[in-house]
């Protein structure tokens, strides 16, 4: 039998949320998942109010100066292994910002990334399936 | 002085979905006074923007704001506009309120679920969240995109709203109508929404205009300004609309005010879509001559501000923005204190807060909004201290 830490992992991920300097949009997005029209409870999906609760996180957004020691902290609360997951093109490098003195993505610079959903924003359909192959992966 | 306490909240916390830092500073249940730490947002706008062109730059304001993602090319665009000395055709400007409007409904629909959440009321969450996809899917429709609809450039717009369309739109109006009368009764009727809301977070007349708030922020607390109305763009001086106004200045009030404001801006997208003339869709701009241009228009928040430089090249010299969360989120001070801990999580929010909107301004003040030398050096210690502390 394979690990048992993953094995759990793949049943109904809990996830929290890192917003890491984004515009906001990947984040609406994220919680446009919880609500009546996309519902991913019903995959046992549920948002939580802690890393420490969390199995997965998703993080949206360029990573900033200021925001990067916050993140590594929300990771290295967050009980192993956990899954890690970028939310949106921003999170795929720096994009737009890519000439910005503030941005210090990528995240794959900085963490394990296990998925990433490209989109500006990507649509939720897209996050589900991003969260679905990562969890295929494992 | 012995038994103050801080309650922090954020940069990540399960209230808020920016990563935001406020310092409640509490006696006992009693918020005394508040900290705001901003700058975990900041991507440095102000500072590409110059890099890109006219046509580019749209782009780049768009992704300031996933809410307001039409306000600031709006305002960007009206102030290239400005400067170039182009007035955009009339279908165009039909089309832009338009599209503005249907922002400020997903928008005010946003804040309505996101203050019911916060309440503990999640049912309105979802309902507000589940007639807010209507809005999305006439965007993706319109625009191509649910969020960041890449609608303005300058001189016109980009696409066209179709003949076809326009009776797809007025039904979602007919349907956000209905469900939002259906919610503004169930909130206002509901008395433990109205005990929770009512009396609570005031900002009154005199507090609005000293901190200069704007929007939906200051409206309810008596302050009439609009910016749509006090200086005309697009179509807003060709439909019938009014401003709603309210005196309670309580986080009710600016409920309230929201909701009310939806139904105007059905108001106005049916009689845009009504009187919308034919015609081209964009003017052409051959040159940005050197100079400056101002462009500013009514955001679902309040005033967003942009001023562009040119120095008759195809790229700015200089570009400012000012968002309307700039003034609005310095207002909690006043707003939350003398509250309960309880309650300070909804004052904060019901001014409707956008970071993202912020941050390029606040960023390097790290923290309070006036900082000295001494308040600097005093931050700088308290850091050695926490990192002293945590190792």
């Amino acid at each position: 039998m394979k690990d048992p830490r993953i094995w759990g992992l793949k049943k109904s991920p809990w996830v929290y949320h890192v917003a890491a300097a984004s515009c906001n949009n990947c984040d609406i997005e994220i919680l446009e998942l919880l609500t009546p029209r996309y519902d991913v409870e019903r995959f046992g999906v549920v948002l939580v109010g802690s890393p420490r609760h969390a199995d997965a996180l998703l993080v949206t957004g360029v990573l900033n100066r200021k925001s990067l020691p916050r993140v590594l902290e929300v990771y290295e609360q967050t009980p192993k292994p956990c899954l890690v997951i970028g939310i949106g093109t921003c999170t795929c490098g720096k994009q737009i910002f890519r000439n910005s003195y503030n941005a210090v993505g990528p995240y794959d610079k900085h963490l394990p990334i296990h998925a990433l959903v490209p989109g500006c924003p990507p649509k939720p359909e897209a996050m589900i399936l991003g969260v679905v192959k990562a969890l295929s992966k494992l | 002085m012995s038994n103050r306490r801080i309650v922090p909240i954020g940069p990540y916390h399960p209230l808020q979905e920016e990563p935001e830092f406020f310092k409640l500073i509490v006696e006992g249940e009693t918020v005394v006074d508040l900290e705001i730490n901003l700058g975990y947002n900041h991507r440095g706008h102000e500072f590409v923007s110059p890099e890109l062109t006219y046509d580019q730059i749209p782009f780049l304001v768009e992704r300031i704001c996933g809410i307001c993602s039409n306000s600031h090319p709006l305002a960007c665009v009206l102030a290239v506009e400005d400067c170039a000395g182009v007035k955009p055709p009339p279908r165009a400007d039909y089309i832009r309120s338009t599209v503005h409007e249907l922002e400020r409904i997903h928008s005010h629909l946003l804040w309505v679920g996101l203050a019911g959440h916060f309440i503990g009321y999640n049912t309105v969450w979802m309902w507000a969240w589940r007639y807010r996809e209507h809005i999305l899917e006439l965007f993706e429709m319109i625009t191509g995109n649910r969020n960041h609809y890449a609608m303005n450039k300058p001189g016109g717009v980009r696409r066209d709203i179709k003949a076809e369309q326009i009776p797809q739109i007025l039904a979602v109006m007919d349907v956000v109508d209905k469900k939002v009368m259906m919610l503004t009764k169930a909130v206002l009727d509901d008395p433990v929404i109205r005990s929770r809301l009512e009396g609570v977070g005031v900002l009154t007349r005199e507090q609005a205009i000293a901190y200069s708030v704007t929007g939906p922020t200051a409206r309810p607390s008596g302050v009439d300004i609009d910016v749509r109305r006090d200086d005309p763009h697009c179509a807003y001086d060709r439909v019938p609309w009014n401003v709603i106004v309210l005196n309670e200045g309580d986080v009710l009030a600016k409920a309230k005010a929201r909701l009310l404001e939806i139904f105007e801006s059905t108001r106005i997208i049916r009689a845009c879509l009504k009187d919308l003339p034919e015609g081209p869709i964009e003017s052409r701009i051959d040159e940005v001559p050197p100079g400056e241009g101002i462009g500013r228009t009514e955001a679902p928040r309040g005033e967003v501000f942009h001023y562009i430089r040119s120095d008759g090249t195809n790229r700015p010299l200089r570009h400012k923005v000012r968002a309307p969360s700039f003034m609005n989120i310095a207002s909690n001070v006043v707003a939350v204190k003398g509250g309960s801990i309880a309650d300070a999580a909804l004052t904060l929010a019901a001014v409707d807060p956008c970071y993202c909107c912020t941050e390029r301004m606040a960023a390097f003040e790290d923290g309070k909004l006036k900082l000295t030398g001494k308040d600097l050096l005093r931050l700088s210690w308290a850091k050695t201290e926490r990192i002293r502390e945590r190792l």
